[in-house]
């Protein structure tokens, strides 16, 4: 297998689902099982996926494979290409992709079965997964905009899927418009990208950027340009402040939930962030990691209080991506991209175990109504639990690696930097995410049922459906990742697959740490490999024991708590509520971001449109009838003043004349007398007048 | 082929066909429209003709020697006339780069909205004598090398326009089509003006050494031509050619329509019918641009280049008031006229630019726009012919009823907001690179990517109300689309498609012409600047 084979196995991984997309759409009304074309398709891009990501990472571990074509020209000197950009991230991001994928289409086969558009559902799914293969496969930002923008709209027909429904087509609008909030930026950090450096390709950017050319030669614009790009992910990995579309977004399906809204579109965001890794100054980091950290902790604290299973959900969805937004921004490259995987499996498991649980209660969502579904479901169980404990952080599951990692760096940041307060909100974050993930797992499958009807119809979900989870809680075990289940250091996901980011921001723009010249500790390091300098490797390898330690006392403290408060019931939780009234109510409403939201940005906009739709009636529009009412108004004035002035003076002197006519008729009386004796009298004045 | 005078027979074809549905007897109703859809289908196949004998390397804009399927020849010769001497007027026909993409638009257009135009049943004939008349008119101004002759043919659309609004079209049609004929009028006045004033104020040289006053476009875009006394002469330091440039260009504007002169473009939409406003709305519109980049920047390269800011400032304030003005709206047909509005917007911030990018963004998007708006009327005219109301809060839920129409919606409203993979993206882009890369427009084109946001909300809550949601029982029984209707809507779908995916090409056929016009306009502001100093 030569490298152009890997980059023709790529083609067909990226367009396959495109063609299934189309064959599937047009067809769908024709065909009633044509879904099943979409789903061949799917299970043959998977294993692809498989195969390239294995020759990939068995043959080429070290290459990163290029390949550009032309896309158009416009002069000798500007012309647009595409291309790919395969190295370890992008075989590994194309098998989770694929394979999430191709599960969430089993999945479906059952879960949507009765729907009317069923076939319309399948070739839906086939356009997202081109979409998101298209971000993961890209060499360049505009191909990354391009497939980010389909991703945005498979995700706007998705939620939107049943569209009869106003929550639903609410839902997917919302989300539609505000992603473009963070495209605008992204696209406004490409337009600088493209006029600095003539050419989008990240490869070439990042030569220029370590060559010394900065966009308006400063480097602020260089942490502009990286916050711009960022913005996009703010939107599509649902960042504070424009996370609210997330938790709407559950109005659609709930494998598509599980699909986009927690394992793959989601993680676009943060897939981009890594991509510009390079570029990203300490101010720009700085920035991705508050709005990381304000993403991780807002969620959590409303992920407490809610009722619906898929809310939860969503919301520990939000968390999480901030977690690794934070984990980017304070340097934990490599670990950010293990949870990025390790949490699509374990977060595709929890929602498509909520899917199986919804499936079977018959469309309830409200946990509420659950309760001792262990019973009825007790594989659903199981992989829920698994997922459960990987997403808490509890040994033996990926999560605790991932995780561990993450709360490693915040920790040895802080020892670097002074800066411990990305450390202590990832480890309070990691706290309340063990206890509302295990108050969701007991409330529903724990303690007595408490729909008793729902209950005893609900039975296990078939074998398509059952089949995706128990893959996905398999993955979320240490032992695809590391063979040590205490450190993910030493396994090849993160030592071997995973190379140190390349860094190309000037020297004098990066955090202290990661600077070149920041080497020196005084004994020899021997712990791994440098990611950045010696005194990060050092920092990290002080921050590992503490950090895994405390973070498992937390984890363990947040189930603990959840097992007092739902499930021993030691403590009674509405008399809890009452006492925080206030927390409690800000919690459930979200802590009001729609409200303000709808209040200000939304209201405002149509407030403006309806007063622009005014003055453009009233105002603009009423000078041109104004302009024209006036001409006329003139027209009946000169009308006016031709008929009375300038026709009466002619009439008058017509009439004048005849007045002198008349009177001067009297002389004419055709009698000679008369006229002699005129004649005469005449004669005599004239006499009188030149008589000198 | 070099012998064809292809350009004449693209332009006058139309005029054969109404001199044929002239004689057809009023009753047959049926060989007067096939007559028309013959007419237009050759024409289209003429243009396809062209394309495919287009010569990719010649540049145009200024350089007759790389004009193309050029016809000239004396048209009007009166000698020794009172004071003003020889008048000699050429007949004089050619394309570029900047022409052909048009002239194909125009084509596809015409053949499109003929079809549309089959469920007319108000007097036929009239309405096919007057659409053919159009359809030279139109066809005239993008091929029009000579100024006198692009101003007659000018002129010649305002006619039957008018009538074809004051007669076929809806409730107030008189007021919309009055409003129309004065308003563009009125900005023919201004065109009138300039075209007089250069015309004394250049001179062409003839073969025997003599001088005579020129309406020859390209001989007064030649700074070399110019009196040292006329009015608009760079040579004559009293000159008004900064006067005289904006009165062009509100000439042009108009057309454009370029906030503030856009209020009969609603009115006139809302009042035509479907296939009236298709033309509207997909050629018409494109001729002010169009005017502006082969009349104003050519001739004018010097002031082009010190207003582009305010070209900037104009195009922005049309993106972002546009799509304001079409999120107020509550008529389907208002609201999508307000989107043009906004969509030509972007061919005013992607010519300001004067670069290569914007300035063939800017050409892009006036034929994108073409297409894409087309579609959306077309859109718009199917639900009206079916429930006979444009009311947006009438509808709702018709995805379910209609789902096939709600598809082709679906992709011209995301070609409309700009959606990668359909051909307003690339166009759009195109745009905000260049006027990005332009200092002068640099602010105004990152102000305009709010439109990109604006633009997705008024078009998604359009979707909303009108086909998602629980359907209206009231429209139960609508039909999904006919054939004609297949028949309009997938060519134009393809269009779209196949230019988002791959716009080589389109951008190809014009990027000669947008280089030389480049650098035409760049080497001609140090000419000017010359004469400024002494």
């Amino acid at each position: 297998m030569t490298e152009t084979g890997i980059i023709n196995i790529s083609l067909a991984i990226l367009f396959l689902p495109l063609l299934g997309f189309i064959v599937t759409l047009l067809l769908g009304k024709k065909i009633k099982s044509i879904y099943l074309f979409e789903v061949f398709i799917l299970t043959v891009t998977l294993f692809a996926a498989i195969f390239v990501a294995f020759i990939k990472l068995s043959y080429y571990v070290d290459d990163r494979i290029i390949a550009e074509i032309q896309w158009f020209k416009l002069s000798e000197t500007i012309s647009i290409k595409l291309g790919f950009l395969i190295d370890n991230m992008t075989v590994i991001m194309l098998f989770v992709v694929a394979l999430i994928s191709a599960l969430v289409h089993y999945f479906s086969i059952a879960y949507m079965k009765d729907d009317p558009r069923y076939n319309r559902y399948f070739a839906y799914l086939g356009i997202f997964t081109f979409s998101m293969n298209g971000i993961v496969l890209t060499n360049n930002i505009l191909m990354m905009y391009i497939f980010w923008e389909l991703v945005g709209l498979s995700s706007y027909l998705l939620i939107g899927f049943w569209f009869e429904k106003k929550s639903a087509s609410d839902a997917g609008k919302k989300a539609f418009i505000v992603n473009r909030v963070g495209d605008i930026g992204m696209f406004a950090g490409i337009l600088i990208l493209f006029l600095t450096y003539n050419t989008f390709s990240f490869e070439s950017i990042f030569h220029s950027i370590a060559a010394g050319k900065l966009p308006f030669n400063s480097d602020f614009w260089l942490t502009m340009t990286g916050i711009l790009l960022f913005m996009g992910a703010i939107g599509k990995s649902a960042q504070f402040p424009l996370h609210v579309w997330l938790p709407d977004a559950m109005e659609g399906p709930t494998p598509v939930s599980a699909l986009i809204h927690a394992a793959t579109m989601v993680a676009a965001g943060v897939y981009l962030t890594i991509r510009i890794f390079g570029l990203l100054t300490a101010d720009a980091m700085m920035f991705i990691a508050i709005i990381g950290m304000l993403s991780a902790f807002i969620p959590a604290t409303i992920a407490l209080t809610q009722n619906d299973i898929k809310k939860v959900l969503a919301y520990s969805t939000v968390s999480q991506l901030g977690y690794m937004v934070m984990a980017l921004g304070i340097g934990a490259y490599k670990f950010t991209f293990f949870h990025l995987v390790a949490h699509a499996f374990f977060k595709a498991c929890l929602f498509l175990g909520s899917g199986s649980v919804i499936y079977a209660m018959h469309h309830e969502q409200d946990i509420r109504n659950m309760g001792g579904l262990r019973k009825k479901l007790p594989l659903t169980y199981a992989t829920f639990l698994i997922a459960t404990l990987a997403i808490s952080g509890i040994p033996l599951t990926s999560g605790f690696h991932s995780k561990d990692g993450i709360l490693a760096s915040s920790f040895a940041f802080g020892s670097l930097t002074g800066n411990w307060i990305f450390a202590i909100v990832g480890f309070l974050v990691a706290l309340m995410t063990a206890f509302y993930m295990f108050r969701l797992v007991i409330i529903t499958f724990h303690g007595q049922p408490r729909d008793q009807h729902k209950y005893e119809h609900a039975k296990e979900s078939p074998f398509v459906m059952v089949m995706p989870l128990i893959v996905l809680a398999g993955l979320s075990i240490f032992i695809f990742y590391t063979p040590n289940p205490l450190n993910a250091d030493e396994g090849w996901f993160i030592s071997k697959w995973l190379p140190a980011p390349v860094l190309s921001a000037p020297n004098n723009t990066r955090f202290d740490f990661m600077q070149e010249t920041a080497g020196a500790v005084t004994h020899n390091p021997s712990h791994g490999t440098i990611t950045y300098s010696e005194s990060y490797t050092e920092a990290m390898h002080g921050a590992h024991n503490p950090a895994m330690i405390l973070a498992l006392v937390l984890a363990l403290s947040g189930m603990l708590l959840a097992y007092i408060f739902y499930q021993w019931k030691k403590i009674n939780v509405d008399k809890l509520t009452q006492a925080i009234k206030p927390l409690y109510t800000f919690s459930l409403n979200k802590w009001y971001f729609d409200e303000l939201y709808d209040k200000t940005f939304v209201a405002g906009t149509i407030g403006f449109s309806k007063l622009i739709g005014w003055f453009d009636a009233k105002i603009v529009d009423g000078i041109i009838n104004g302009a024209g009412n006036l001409t006329r108004l003139l027209s009946v004035f000169t009308g006016a003043f031709d008929r009375i002035v300038i026709d009466g003076i002619v009439n008058f002197a017509a009439y004048l004349s005849g007045f002198i006519g008349l009177i001067f008729r009297r002389i004419q009386t055709g009698k000679v007398q008369t006229y002699l004796i005129l004649v005469i009298f005449s004669i005599i004045i004239l006499l009188f007048l030149f008589n000198d | 082929m070099n012998n064809f005078p292809i350009l004449s027979f693209l332009t006058f074809l139309p005029i054969l066909g109404m001199i044929i549905v002239l004689f057809l007897p009023k009753k047959q109703e049926l060989s007067i429209k096939v007559t028309t859809l013959v007419i237009t289908g050759l024409q289209l196949v003429l243009s396809i003709v062209l394309l495919m004998n287009f010569n990719y390397s010649a540049g145009g804009i200024n350089d007759p020697n790389s004009f193309q399927f050029i016809e000239k020849f004396r048209w009007i010769d009166i000698p020794g006339f009172s004071w003003i001497g020889n008048i000699k007027i050429d007949y004089f026909l050619g394309v570029d780069g900047l022409s052909t993409p048009l002239v194909l638009l125009t084509a596809i257009i015409t053949f499109i909205a003929t079809l549309s135009s089959w469920n007319i049943d108000k007097s036929i004939k009239g309405y096919f004598i007057m659409f053919l008349l159009l359809d030279t008119g139109m066809m005239g101004v993008f091929v029009a090398l000579d100024f006198f002759l692009f101003y007659i043919f000018w002129e010649l659309m305002l006619l039957p326009m008018y009538f074809l609004i004051g007669i076929w079209g809806g409730p107030r049609k008189e007021y919309a089509a009055i409003k129309f004929f004065l308003y563009t009028l009125f900005g023919s006045i201004f065109i009138l003006l300039v075209m007089i004033g250069l015309y004394f104020s250049s001179m062409e040289t003839l073969v025997d050494g003599t001088k005579v006053f020129t309406f020859n476009l390209l001989t007064i875009m030649d700074p070399n031509n110019y009196t040292p006394y006329g009015i608009l002469s760079p040579l004559n330091p009293n000159n008004l050619r900064l006067i005289a440039y904006i009165a062009l260009f509100i000439g042009f504007a108009i057309k454009i329509p370029m906030f503030p002169f856009h209020t009969w473009l609603p009115d006139a939409h809302v009042e035509a019918p479907t296939a009236i406003s298709v033309i509207l709305a997909g050629v018409l519109l494109k001729m002010g641009t169009y005017g502006i980049l082969r009349v104003s920047y050519p001739i004018f390269p010097e002031i082009t280049m010190s207003l582009s800011w305010f070209i900037a400032l104009f195009g922005m304030i049309n993106i972002i008031y546009g799509a304001l003005a079409a999120m107020a709206q509550k008529d389907f047909k208002k609201l999508i006229a307000y989107s043009s509005i906004s969509h030509m917007g972007y061919v005013l911030l992607g010519m300001s630019a004067l670069n290569t990018m914007g300035i063939s963004g800017a050409i892009l998007q006036m034929f994108n726009h073409g297409t894409i708006t087309a579609m959306l009327f077309l859109i718009v005219g199917v639900i009206y012919d079916r429930a006979h109301t444009r009311d947006l809060d009438a509808f709702g839920g018709l995805g379910v009823q209609m789902p096939a129409y709600t598809g082709f919606v679906t992709i011209a409203f995301f070609a409309a907001i700009g959606l990668p993979g359909l051909s307003g993206f690339i166009s759009e882009a195109l745009v905000f690179l260049g006027a990005f890369g332009s200092g002068t427009t640099r602010i105004l084109g990152i102000i305009s990517t709010l439109g990109i946001l604006l633009g997705a909300a008024y078009m998604l809550w359009t979707l909303q109300r009108v086909f998602l949601g629980k359907l209206n029982e009231k429209w139960k029984s609508l039909p999904d689309l006919t054939a004609r209707e297949y028949f309009m809507l997938v060519p134009l779908t393809a269009i779209v498609i196949f230019l988002g995916v791959y716009p080589t090409p389109m951008l190809d056929l014009m990027n000669a012409s947008v280089n030389s016009m480049v650098k035409f306009i760049n080497n001609a502001q140090v000419f000017y600047s010359s004469l400024n100093s002494f």
